[in-house]
């Protein structure tokens, strides 16, 4: 059989593809993380990466920050569908690139280096505010702060310095000035 | 200090509180103490199912056809994991169910404990919340948020795990009343705007190919929402059509009735669709097989889109004005505002859409709902309309299986009220409609309830028929028996080239006997002659009945819109089967 017969549809045209930064405020209750994450695996949706931690001790709420990627039609589903969970109580969506949103994503990085190479390793991680977090006579682990595919350059950079392991978190996200989002 | 009371008592205070009458349930281990305090709640009635699934398409049917929510009660494990095909259908349908599952002590959940299962875990992705309960003072608040959360916005089932050992521990009940205000939960929150009521209007007086396109929303927003409509329908003297959900919100036999559209809907229904220059959505989503292909859906309208969901709006097809509301709050003021303005709207705008009534009557002359007739066998779609004809002086509620009988009972049974018609639509349960009718009849008693079956359907859940029999409920199974699963042998013999690959059911009982060693009484009608006194004797008999309808085991359900095809590409009959079979190549 060259074409497949079936009882449903054939898919319509597709949109333009836009990467768009989500952030949920949600109760911090047992299985939240599931529904999010559940509800982008159901419904087909991308996740890059994700951050989640409890923001406010009292009210128990946890701010998500999840990277995905859509057509618009997709993102406002996500935006959508997010809202009509229980213990979702706002949704804010940043289109990557937006001039008034700040992104950061944190990454350590253990390098075998000796004294010489560390200095270039420091150089080259210089513009993303490095802490050396661990020393050793054999070793470094340096905490880095930048922008995802700054990330993933230093990482492509520092691999022929003696990069043997990344850890990184998922974007989180905030407006700029004096505004927060309601 | 309150009185403190166990688990088990404190799910008795909530469901009395909620007024709830009927459980429908099945008992297990871990729902032990909950099933032992029954006997100390009299207002509460416990239906015994055969089994979950069963129990769930009962409370369904119950919450269909009465409004109210349905409440079901599962032990852990494989009781919770056969609640959730009726779960699922419930999602899909838009009903509300409370479904409250009992699971194994706090201390063993995670230890692959016996009838273990991770409840919250299989059915979050279908119901709108769940809760596991380890807890015993969170226990009165979840159970009445769960009320809430099922009832309100687009309703929905929502499920409550409880361990058995908080059951059995003491807490403290207190009724909690509207936790959700700070929430959206799907909700509109918006007043609707005289704005927005102005751009509706507006739309209405330019349009002069206008289509009315209706769905389960309707239902679902109560019984006042069909009145509105109708009026509506009547003010503008527009055509209206109708979802497989919707049926019954506006009357089947009126003349601005169109009939059902979609894939198998009505040639008129169809074409209008495609070549109206408004369509009004109120209450439907836009399902794929409604739409056909989504690029060359109704291309030249603008369209309006009342929905309660906001996800349901701009999801499949772009809308032109989206309207988050409830069906009834939005028709009344609309219709208020519309009056107000626009007196004697119907006979000024006659001129402006006799065009469109005159295309539409020309459609309607195609009679795409006809068929063949035989004086020897029994056609399906027959045996639909002599029901239909039999029944229709009486309040009769139907509910139906999934397939070709389905839309034969969708195309043929003349609908007049809203809460009359319950059939699974989104998921497209087979087994659904036998106790669904049970639900049905239990929320309303001395009503005809009849079940138009397919054999194949029906013998997914035909254990539920001895609870038909024990709580003496007359509910009448109508099986269009052609021994094929009909709807897959219509794809294969227009899609596959006849192949009918495991289609046909070999060795079906004797439905007759089957009838009687449950208890209820059989009746089998094979020739067109005897159907008419064979369905009176059915009416008539005030006990459960299975009626073996021997049908055409060829017969094929038209008209039909191939998927991938828009609307206006509709097969008609048989005659046409040919050019198919070639076209339905084409299809993905």
């Amino acid at each position: 059989m060259s074409k497949s017969k079936s009882a449903y549809s054939v898919p319509g045209k597709f949109g333009k593809i836009e990467r768009h930064i989500i952030v949920v405020w949600v109760d911090n209750e047992a299985g939240v993380l599931a529904r999010i994450a559940g509800l982008f695996s159901g419904r087909g949706y991308n996740i890059e990466s994700l951050a989640v931690a409890e923001v406010d001790k009292k009210k128990h709420i946890s701010r998500i920050t999840i990277v995905t990627e859509g057509t618009p039609e997709v993102i406002e589903q996500i935006n959508l569908q997010l809202k009509k969970l229980v213990p979702v109580h706002k949704v804010a969506d940043f289109k990557r690139g937006e001039k008034d949103i700040l992104f950061r994503e944190l990454a350590m990085f253990k390098i075998l280096v000796n004294s010489k190479k560390l200095e270039k390793v420091k150089k080259i991680c210089k513009k993303f505010n490095p802490v050396i977090l661990d020393k050793t006579n054999k070793s470094v682990v340096i905490q880095v702060t930048a922008l995802r595919a700054e990330i993933d350059k230093l990482a492509l950079d520092l691999k022929s310095l003696g990069l043997i392991s990344t850890s990184r978190t998922g974007a989180v996200a905030m407006t700029k000035g004096s505004k927060i989002f309601n | 200090m309150p009185k403190l009371l166990s688990g088990a008592e404190i799910v008795f205070k909530a469901l009395e509180d909620q007024k709830v009458e009927y459980i429908f349930g099945y008992p297990g281990g871990a729902v032990l103490p909950i099933y032992d305090e029954l006997k100390n709640h009299k207002s509460i009635k416990h239906i015994l199912a055969r089994h979950e699934q069963g129990a769930g398409h009962s409370a369904e049917g119950y919450a269909r056809s009465s409004g109210k929510p349905g409440v079901l009660l599962v032990t852990s494990g494989p009781g919770a994991t056969n609640a959730v095909t009726a779960l699922t259908d419930a999602y899909m349908d838009s009903i509300p169910l409370v479904c409250i599952s009992g699971q194994v002590p706090t201390h063993l959940i995670g230890t692959d404990a016996f009838q273990e299962c991770d409840t919250t875990g299989i059915t979050r992705p279908c119901t709108k919340h769940n809760w596991l309960v380890k807890d015993v003072n969170d226990l009165s608040r979840v159970l009445h948020l769960a009320f809430e959360v099922a009832t309100t916005g687009r309703p929905g089932p929502v499920l409550v795990d409880i361990p058995k050992d908080i059951q059995f521990k003491k807490g403290k009940y207190k009724f909690f009343k509207n936790t959700l205000k700070k929430k959206l939960n799907g909700k509109a929150t918006h007043k609707i705007s005289n704005l927005e009521l102005d751009k509706f209007i507006d739309l209405i007086k330019k349009s002069s190919k206008p289509i009315f396109y209706t769905g389960g929303g309707v239902i679902n927003s109560g019984p006042e929402a069909s009145k509105h409509l109708r009026e509506l329908v009547s003010l503008t003297g527009f055509p209206i059509t109708s979802t497989l959900q919707g049926l019954g919100a506006y009357p089947g036999d009126d003349p601005q009735f169109l009939g059902m559209l979609g894939m198998h809907g009505t040639y008129e229904a169809n074409n209008a669709m495609h070549d109206c220059d408004l369509m009004i959505n109120i209450g439907a989503r836009f399902d794929d097989r409604i739409t056909g292909k989504v690029d060359e859906f109704s291309p030249g309208s603008k369209k309006i889109h009342v929905d309660i969901d906001p996800s349901s709006i701009g999801k499949n097809i772009k809308v032109d004005l989206a309207i988050v509301s409830d069906v009834t709050v939005l028709l009344k003021s609309l219709i208020k505002r519309f009056k107000e303005k626009n007196k004697n709207f119907l006979n000024s705008n006659k001129q402006k859409t006799s065009k469109w009534w005159e295309q539409i009557e020309k459609w309607r002359e195609k009679k795409s709902l006809n068929f063949i007739n035989s004086n020897k066998i029994i056609k399906p779609q027959h045996a639909v309309q002599r029901l239909y004809e039999l029944t229709k002086k009486q309040d009769t509620f139907i509910t139906t299986e999934v397939g070709q009988h389905q839309m034969w009972a969708a195309q043929h049974y003349k609908f007049n009220k809203p809460n009359r018609w319950m059939t699974s639509g989104g998921l497209g349960t087979m087994g659904y409609g036998l106790p669904a009718a049970i639900g049905v009849q239990i929320a309303n008693p001395g009503k005809l309830v009849i079940d138009i079956a397919g054999e194949a359907s029906v013998l997914m859940t035909m254990q539920e028929m001895s609870t038909a029999v024990q709580y003496r409920l007359p509910i009448k199974i109508f099986i269009l028996n052609n021994e094929y699963m009909g709807m897959v042998r219509q794809w294969q013999e227009l899609l596959h080239e006849k192949n009918y690959s495991e289609s046909y059911t070999a060795a079906l009982p004797d439905f007759v006997k089957l009838a009687e060693s449950y208890g209820c009484v059989g009746i089998r009608a094979k020739t067109p002659d005897e159907l008419d006194n064979k369905i009176e004797e059915m009416i008539n008999i005030d006990k459960p009945v299975i009626f073996d309808c021997v049908v055409d085991k060829a017969e094929n359900c038209f008209p039909m819109i191939p998927s991938g095809k828009p609307h206006n590409q509709m097969i008609l009959g048989p005659e046409e089967e040919e050019e198919i079979s070639d076209e339905g190549k084409i299809l993905v």
